[in-house]
């Protein structure tokens, strides 16, 4: 095994028994990016130098404990003090933000080692990071195909080895369906759980920071790095953080596991369900008792997502007027020229899609029949959840109705790529922790499993995974790099 | 023109609330700073910024809505206020709409000793927005700068009822709001430095209609004087217009001071969607009734009860009272004269006289007094004593204003000293009779000028210094005795 295929707590234990450096693992990991890089195009920026500075103060300290020396990537969505921070957009491609998020400050504070910026779909709007600015990444499982988005960077570079971990966030999926399309454990946490500071906003009453791992443990560990209240995000709870690592016993006897009946109907495709209705007969196997349940008002979920993240990300995108920061159009003749000019140089066509339904919405005369109706939906929503929950510990169900699509197979139908996201929004529209792991294959692409949890309950689900996986196996499997 | 129709007036008005630092981050507030130098990434509006709320700004607007007798609602909470504007860094101002931290209320005015309540619809925190500083004329400026020191400062926008009849009962509405807002501790009110701002909302209607007409909302109100001379000009207009059958439009119209008339910014098709809705980043916010109640308990004297007390105990008239409450440093100056000299309207002639003039001549307020409420009551105290005339109190008031001096060595510089001594003025009153037979004839003859010839002689001789009182009584003793 080289180095960079090692998980965050192999290597953890090789650095803490003194038999590696961190300034090894990071040249390993450099010397890996720079082999695939060409084909999977994860990196928006690269840190080598400060990486390596950074492993070798690591080194020299040399006191590894959690993630000290052990490399990282972050979206590029997250502010990043004195390295380039784009969002994967062309409106911020010189953006130098002068404060670190919260999330990355709190990796950087345990010291590990920030490797690079990686790639998304623009503002987190997107499926599959064909809406980059800059470029799209390729599925480390054939290279033809999409990540999944907007967080296909952070995915694509854990699948192919090229960091053990990395950071995204998911506003309607953007962590579980890069995941599950990658074949790697991602978590989506409870809203508030992680604070939003210094994360560029999409649609703030949905948007939450999560985590990219190659298993679970890795994945507790990281969010027990990264959770916990922060008085920088009001939204952010003041809930107390468990020991995730404490969870990963793999004992799921007695544990109660609900399936939505809807999320394995509505165009889901046949190897998935499959996939799906094995991976509950283990639980089964392990002691679990699993129930068929409904959640009825999650068809409506996608729907209301696409009138409340738009009206959201209509106010959270204005400011980019070209006036402090970002790209300004310096040709313009008026303030107002300025203000449209620099926008429409520097929006995707996707990006000004949502501006223009978000500012819709909300447009005078609208607001009570789209934005009001669809907090009303999310209510209703949240209460089928709530009413699950009162019976059982965990819901499962496919994080995906397919498995990773063609880069440009999807791009020109919006509405097609919207569908991606029907079985994860609703976790988003209810703020309750969602996680995806790897539960088999199709054609040999990733198929993953989604597990819905209790608010602020990610304990659960990391029990729930991790006994999976460790039956199971799936997350052993690496790609190969190839196109299928 | 214009006997028929009745003036409808509603404002709104923006007080900057005192905090030492801004609504949504911890920049400071203070006025006057270098641009730009009072920002941080929240307020300057940088990717991926949260506001955190200041709690002293739910503190005062508490504390405003318990002056202004308003609900205070258990739960509000914040809105975005969305508009493209350079000064405005996010392109949305968090503001409140449909769950203001205060509901209802009223406040009295008194015009021309006519009382009024004035009903308060509302009143809800919002941050302000930066500034733009132009070469000369916004439209024909090169090129604006931008400074933000003032985004995110606290305001509290108070919005009346459409219950004003007049430019006069909106300035005293705006008035005794600056002095309820002043009391409660809760805004400097300095409309130059833009911490108190108006706008008025106009409309006309003939006597007796019921409807309100369509209004039109007036901005750009700096002063006093431009309140009423703009609502002034405002209604005259809008009754021409009236008359000469034209329909008035509903648009926001901006008044120009220079040219003292109002001009049209926007009709109301031109006017802004805001598109409002929840502020994701801050939640509902709860208000206990513990809290309210901590607040009320805590509640400085307000104008109301501090005119109470200036007319029921120290039976002052009700027009020396309302003057005298306009401003907390006024009260406390009354007050500690007070303290230690029972006379209250012989403090309150003096500080609404002599005082009141000097500071309006000057641009000053007492704040900027050079000398204390002590030196007025000794300066008292020697007229009463007799030791100096109520005349050569105005000359020592003059120049304790001037110069901070206490009465007593000003007298000691000035050489004011009153002679009240019999023994010392019954010879220069002889003298000056002997001097003039004819005068004494006069006075014999019934001519009262003759009178006051020698009392003019009689001060000119003494400098002014004899007390007029004791001059009067023994010239007349003297000259009465002669006959």
């Amino acid at each position: 095994m080289e180095l960079y295929e090692l998980t965050v707590h192999e290597l953890q234990e090789r650095l803490s028994r003194r038999e590696i450096s961190s300034e090894e693992i990071v040249k390993s990991i450099y010397l890996r990016i720079h082999d695939v890089e060409d084909k999977v195009k994860s990196f928006l920026t690269l840190t080598e130098d400060l990486a390596l500075q950074k492993a070798q103060e690591v080194d020299r300290v040399g006191s590894y404990h959690s993630i000290a020396g052990i490399p990282m990537g972050l979206k590029d969505i997250f502010c990043t003090r004195g390295v380039k921070t784009t969002c994967g957009s062309k409106i911020l491609a010189n953006f130098v933000p002068p404060y670190d998020s919260t999330a990355s400050r709190r990796l950087d504070e345990q010291q590990g080692v920030l490797v690079g910026k990686l790639n998304m779909d623009e503002f987190a709007m997107g499926s599959s990071t064909e809406n980059s600015a800059f470029f799209s990444t390729h599925n480390p499982w054939d290279l033809e195909r999409v990540p999944g988005g907007s967080s296909g960077g952070s995915a694509a570079a854990v699948a192919a080895c090229e960091v053990p971990f990395a950071l995204g966030t998911d506003t309607g999926g953007s962590i579980r369906q890069p995941a599950s399309f990658c074949g790697v454990v991602g978590m989506k946490p409870t809203y508030g759980r992680v604070s939003r500071w210094g994360v560029i906003a999409y649609a703030s009453s949905l948007d939450q920071v999560g985590v990219f791992s190659r298993d679970v443990r890795d994945c507790a560990l990281v969010m027990k790095i990264i959770a916990g209240h922060d008085p920088l995000d009001s939204t952010s709870a003041d809930v107390e953080v468990p020991d995730y690592a404490a969870c990963l016993d793999g004992d799921v006897k007695g544990m109660r596991i609900a399936y939505p009946k809807e999320y394995l109907q509505q165009g889901v495709d046949d190897a998935i369900k499959e996939a799906i209705k094995k991976a509950l007969l283990k639980y089964e196997e392990l002691g679990a008792i699993v129930e068929e349940v409904s959640l009825p008002h999650s068809e409506y979920a996608l729907p209301a997502y696409y009138l409340v993240a738009p009206a959201e990300a209509s106010a959270n995108l204005a400011r980019y007027d070209g006036v402090r920061y970002g790209h300004r159009d310096f040709e313009a003749g008026s303030v107002v020229e300025m203000f449209s000019q620099s926008r429409a140089q520097g929006f995707g066509d996707e990006v000004k899609r949502r501006i223009m339904l978000g500012a819709y919405a909300l447009s005078s005369g609208y607001y009570d029949a789209y934005y009001l109706k669809a907090l009303k939906v999310r209510r209703l929503i949240a209460n089928d959840f709530d009413r699950v929950f009162n019976d059982f510990d965990i819901i499962v169900s496919p994080t995906t109705p397919s498995t990773a699509f063609k880069i440009g197979e999807q791009s020109g139908d919006p509405l097609t790529l919207y569908m991606n996201d029907i079985l994860t929004v609703p976790v988003n529209m209810a703020g309750l922790p969602g996680m995806s792991v790897p539960c088999g294959f199709d054609r040999g692409l990733p198929i993953g499993m989604q597990l819905i949890g209790r608010a602020f309950d990610e304990g659960t689900l990391f029990k729930a995974a991790y006994a999976f996986e460790q039956n199971t196996g799936f997350h052993t499997m690496k790609p190969t790099l190839g196109v299928k | 023109m214009g006997k028929d129709f009745e003036i409808v007036i509603g404002l709104e008005v923006h007080a900057e609330l005192k905090t030492n630092s801004k609504i949504f981050c911890s920049c400071s507030t203070a006025f006057g700073a270098v641009p730009n130098t009072q920002t941080c990434p929240v307020c300057a509006g940088f990717p991926g910024m949260l506001p955190v709320l200041n709690v002293k700004v739910v503190e005062l607007a508490i504390r405003t809505g318990l002056a202004l007798h308003s609900e205070v609602p258990g739960t509000c909470k914040f809105d975005r206020k969305n508009y493209f504007y350079p000064d405005l860094p996010k392109a949305y101002q968090i503001s409140q709409f449909d769950l203001p931290v205060c509901k209802g209320g009223y406040l009295d005015i008194d015009v021309n000793g006519q009382e009024k309540r004035i009903g308060i619809t509302r009143a809800h925190m919002e941050e302000d927005a930066g500034k733009l500083v132009h070469q000369g004329d916004i439209s024909t400026t090169p090129f604006s700068l931008v400074d933000l020191n003032r985004s995110g400062v606290p305001l509290l926008e108070i919005v009346s009822e459409p219950d004003m009849r007049s430019a006069q009962e909106a300035r005293a509405y705006v008035e005794k709001l600056r002095s309820i807002l002043l009391f409660a501790g809760v805004s400097d009110c300095k409309m130059e430095e833009g911490s108190l701002r108006c706008d008025a909302n106009v409309s006309v209607r003939p006597f007796g209609q019921k409807e309100f007409g369509i209004r039109a909302e007036i901005k750009n109100l700096n002063s006093f004087r431009a309140l009423e001379k703009a609502i002034e000009y405002e209604a005259k207009r809008q009754i021409e217009a009236t008359e000469d059958g034209e329909t008035i439009i509903q648009e926001t119209r901006t008044w120009d001071d220079e040219k003292q008339v109002t001009r049209s910014m926007r009709s109301k098709e031109e006017a802004h969607d805001y598109r409002y809705f929840p502020e994701p980043d801050l939640p509902p916010l709860h208000i206990s009734r513990e809290w309210v109640e901590e607040i009320a308990s805590l509640m400085p004297e307000l104008p109301e009860q501090a005119q109470k007390r200036l007319t029921g105990d120290y039976g002052l008239p009700v027009y020396d009272a309302a003057i005298l409450t306009l401003t907390p440093e006024s009260l406390t100056f009354f007050d500690q004269c007070l303290l230690v000299y029972p006379d209250a309207k012989t403090i309150s002639n003096w500080m609404m006289g002599d005082l009141s003039r000097l500071l309006n001549q000057n641009n000053q307020e007492i704040s900027d007094l050079k000398f204390q409420p002590a030196d007025l009551v000794q300066m008292l105290k020697l007229i009463d004593e007799g030791t100096i005339s109520g005349k050569m109190g105005k000359t020592v008031f003059e120049e304790m204003f001037a110069s901070g001096k206490s009465p007593d060595i000003i007298i000691k510089e000035k050489g004011l000293v009153q002679i009240s001594d019999e023994g010392a003025l019954l010879p220069v009153i002889e003298d000056i009779i002997n001097a003039n037979p004819r005068v004494v004839e006069d006075y014999k003859n019934g001519k009262d000028k003759a009178f006051g010839f020698f009392i003019g002689q009689i001060m000119k001789s003494t400098r002014g210094q004899a007390n007029p009182a004791m001059v009067n009584k023994l010239l007349k003793e003297k000259l009465d005795s002669l006959s």
